[in-house]
């Protein structure tokens, strides 16, 4: 019975209107006020059965709710016969709660949207050799599925033969589909767009990023701030104290309408409401868009941010070296080139694999006694003419002629921070390369938007030298840049700053730097897919590049703002009406709802603004 | 021990939050500390020792309270 009630709160609420409506048009309409009479205190019975049905719940398990409030106003203004009064507010009661019910859900849209994109089915090798879809439920680690164009990938796993592109949006943020070959490792909740793919399960179920993903970000959602937990401890008291507040009242001032109005007009709704949906919108969006924000504490913490530190130069930079600048100083290009690639094939030094990676696909020639030196580079025949490829020291070693036009070259590449590469055969330099870590595509612009959101320190700590250093800050116009730093340095540093009273963001990959991200009030961890990045953050960026990082900034200073107005809309309504109700003759019970209800909507569609919250393009 | 998910329609009053909380919190093998009312996914998380009480009295103890249960599952700690 108190079920089927409940469950049909909103068809109860429809039929209290409408009673309402009869009610009303008999009293004014026909002067039929038995019939009025009649209609509304049907409709307060029929609307306070499910509100009452739950505050007797409440109170059975020591709980005094909102319903208990409503309830016994209801049955007060029931005792002095008002029953438009009490017709009207049971039925805004119920109304308001359906209304916030469906905008509720809106806020939470973006989440629903991201567990939605949970695989359902895989198909999974059978004994046989072939292929049945099963449940995702039954695969296991170590099953071979098969993915065909335009499916899920059903777990995190390994391919193993096939290739294709994967939109990975959903772990990244990123749209820009990224190819997969035999041992790339594939996420589950991504989407194969075309190709056909055969992986082994890695990982399946909550164990798999995408899993991680939705549980921390359920979490995060229902994380409480400070704030929060102070209003629920407040509003925990705060209703018996309305309770016994309207019945001191009534005591004193023996006027039960005054008594029953302060009943309704006390209930906290906005208060214990307005913070909640501002987290769960804003998180949301950060979700979507592949920023994981942990917590309103973290939200808190962030939107204060003074200064940002990056982990390594290679967080701004591309983070393996590549040529920046050729000279060639013979007419015989390909040749030389040729030549350089055949040598370099024999080595897997970093610069040696960013001269490959330029030159690319070229004809090679055979290579032939092969000698290395450690830290100079390598000597080689080729077509029987002895090569040497390497650095100045081993052109001056192997006394090549060095011409004032290479030396200016050196000296100008060198100044710009390169590393420098020299190819010499038949005695002489033939051409000069400078090798270098290049700055990521956009960092400058991403890391003016974050000066604009109000960070004034933007600070590079690195392993690298401090000239490597030096020149990516100038570069990115960052306010320190320290070298030769190791892990512990780093950590020393952070707490130095602190000590200034700064409040610190880390930024890295969360590898080597757990130290330094655990003690800045926000760790920020890089990259997709690396599980203790993602555990032990406070923020994790779910694609490589910083583009997200202004995003993430960007949009807790807008929850935090959010909130901040949410609290100010329930507390001022609260008070305006409390005030109004002894200064003023137009207050009555059925206003008292309506405003409240009222105000309950005015915080969740404040709080759904967050959903569309974009950060606006830095000019 | 097992450690319960158990997913319930939108919740929408944060009073709900108190009343979910202190209903289980109280049954006989629902381990007091481990319960967690997530408001905002509608979830009920928490550790029972399934030798003292069954999932589906916890549930029930739930929709006793007027709250619809959509799913649930529960896995070995």
């Amino acid at each position: 019975m108190q079920k089927y009630i409940l469950a049909r709160k909103n068809t109860i609420a429809a039929v209290s209107a409408l009673l309402i409506i009869l009610g009303f048009t008999s009293a004014l309409g026909f002067h039929n006020e038995r019939l009025a009479m009649w209609s509304l205190a049907l409709a307060s019975v029929l609307g306070v059965a499910p509100i009452a049905i739950q505050a007797y719940q409440a109170l059975r398990v020591k709980v005094v709710s909102i319903d208990v409030l409503v309830t016994i106003a209801v049955a007060g203004a029931f005792v002095i016969r008002n029953f438009e009064e009490s017709a009207i507010v049971t039925f805004l009661f119920l109304f308001g709660a359906f209304l916030e019910q469906r905008t509720l859900q809106k806020t939470r849209s973006a989440i629903k949207e991201l567990t939605e994109m949970a695989p359902e089915s895989a198909w999974k090798q059978q004994e046989d050799g072939t292929f049945g879809e099963v449940a995702i439920d039954e695969v296991a680690v170590g099953d071979i599925l098969l993915v065909k164009t335009g499916a899920k990938v059903p777990v995190d796993g390994l391919v193993q033969s096939g290739d294709g592109y994967i939109n990975e949006a959903s772990i990244t943020g990123e749209a820009v589909p990224v190819g997969k070959q035999k041992n790339s490792h594939v996420f589950a909740g991504t989407i194969l767009e075309n190709g056909t793919i055969q992986i082994v399960a890695e990982r399946v179920g909550e164990d798999t990023t995408f899993g991680r993903i939705i549980e921390l970000v359920e979490e995060a959602q229902d994380s409480k701030s400070e704030t929060q937990r102070f209003i629920d401890r407040f509003s925990l008291y705060y209703t018996p104290l309305v309770l016994i507040l309207s019945l001191l009242v009534w005591l004193v001032s023996r006027n039960l309408e005054l008594a029953i109005t302060i009943l309704v007009l006390g209930c906290p709704g906005a208060l214990v409401i307005g913070v909640p949906v501002s987290n769960v919108a804003g998180i949301g969006n950060g979700a979507r868009h592949g920023v994981l924000l942990k917590g309103s504490e973290v939200i808190h913490d962030f939107s204060k941010v003074d200064t940002i530190v990056f982990d390594k130069t290679g967080t701004l930079t591309m983070g393996n070296p590549s040529v920046a600048d050729t000279v060639y100083y013979t007419t015989e290009k390909e040749k030389t080139a040729a030549y350089l690639v055949s040598v370099e094939l024999e080595s897997d030094h970093p610069l040696a694999n960013a001269i490959v990676e330029k030159l690319g696909n070229i004809d090679t020639y055979t290579v032939g006694k092969t000698d290395v030196a450690p830290g100079g580079g390598i000597v080689a025949m080729v077509e029987g003419k002895r090569v040497v490829v390497g650095n100045v020291t081993l052109m001056e070693e192997e006394q090549v002629a060095i011409s004032d036009q290479v030396q200016k070259d050196i000296v100008r590449l060198e100044k710009q921070g390169n590393s420098l590469v020299l190819i010499a055969f038949d005695g002489e330099a033939k051409a000069l390369f400078g090798i270098r870590d290049q700055v990521r595509p956009n960092v400058k612009s991403h890391l003016q938007r974050l000066k604009k959101l109000g960070v004034k320190h933007l600070v590079v700590l690195s392993g690298d030298n401090q000239g490597t250093v030096d020149l990516v800050a100038r570069q990115l116009g960052l306010t320190e840049a320290y070298g030769h730093m190791l892990p512990e340095d780093k950590a020393a540093y952070i707490k130095k700053l602190q000590e200034e009273g700064r409040i610190i963001a880390f930024v890295g990959d969360g590898v080597n730097d757990s130290p330094s991200l655990a003690l800045a009030q926000i760790g920020i961890a890089m990259g997709s897919g690396t599980d203790v990045a993602i555990e032990t953050s406070d923020v994790v960026l779910m694609s490589s590049d910083l583009s997200r990082l202004p995003l993430a900034l960007g949009l807790s200073k807008a929850i935090l703002a959010n909130m901040r107005q949410n609290i100010a809309i329930a507390v001022g309504v609260v008070l305006v009406l409390l005030a109004s109700v002894f200064f003023s003759e137009w207050m009555n019970m059925s206003i008292g709802m309506l405003v409240h209800e009222a105000s309950i909507l005015v915080v969740i569609l404040n709080g759904m603004r967050l959903l569309r919250y974009r950060l606006r393009r830095a000019r | 021990m097992k450690k319960a998910t158990i997913q319930l329609e939108t919740l929408t009053c944060p009073s709900c939050l108190l009343k979910i909380e202190n209903a289980t919190k109280n049954l006989q093998g629902v381990q007091k500390e481990s319960v967690q009312v997530l408001f905002n996914s509608s979830k009920v998380k928490l550790s029972f020792d399934e030798k003292t009480i069954a999932l589906e009295k916890i549930e029930q103890a739930i929709t006793t309270l007027g709250y619809i249960v959509k799913k649930s599952q529960a896995r070995a700690m």
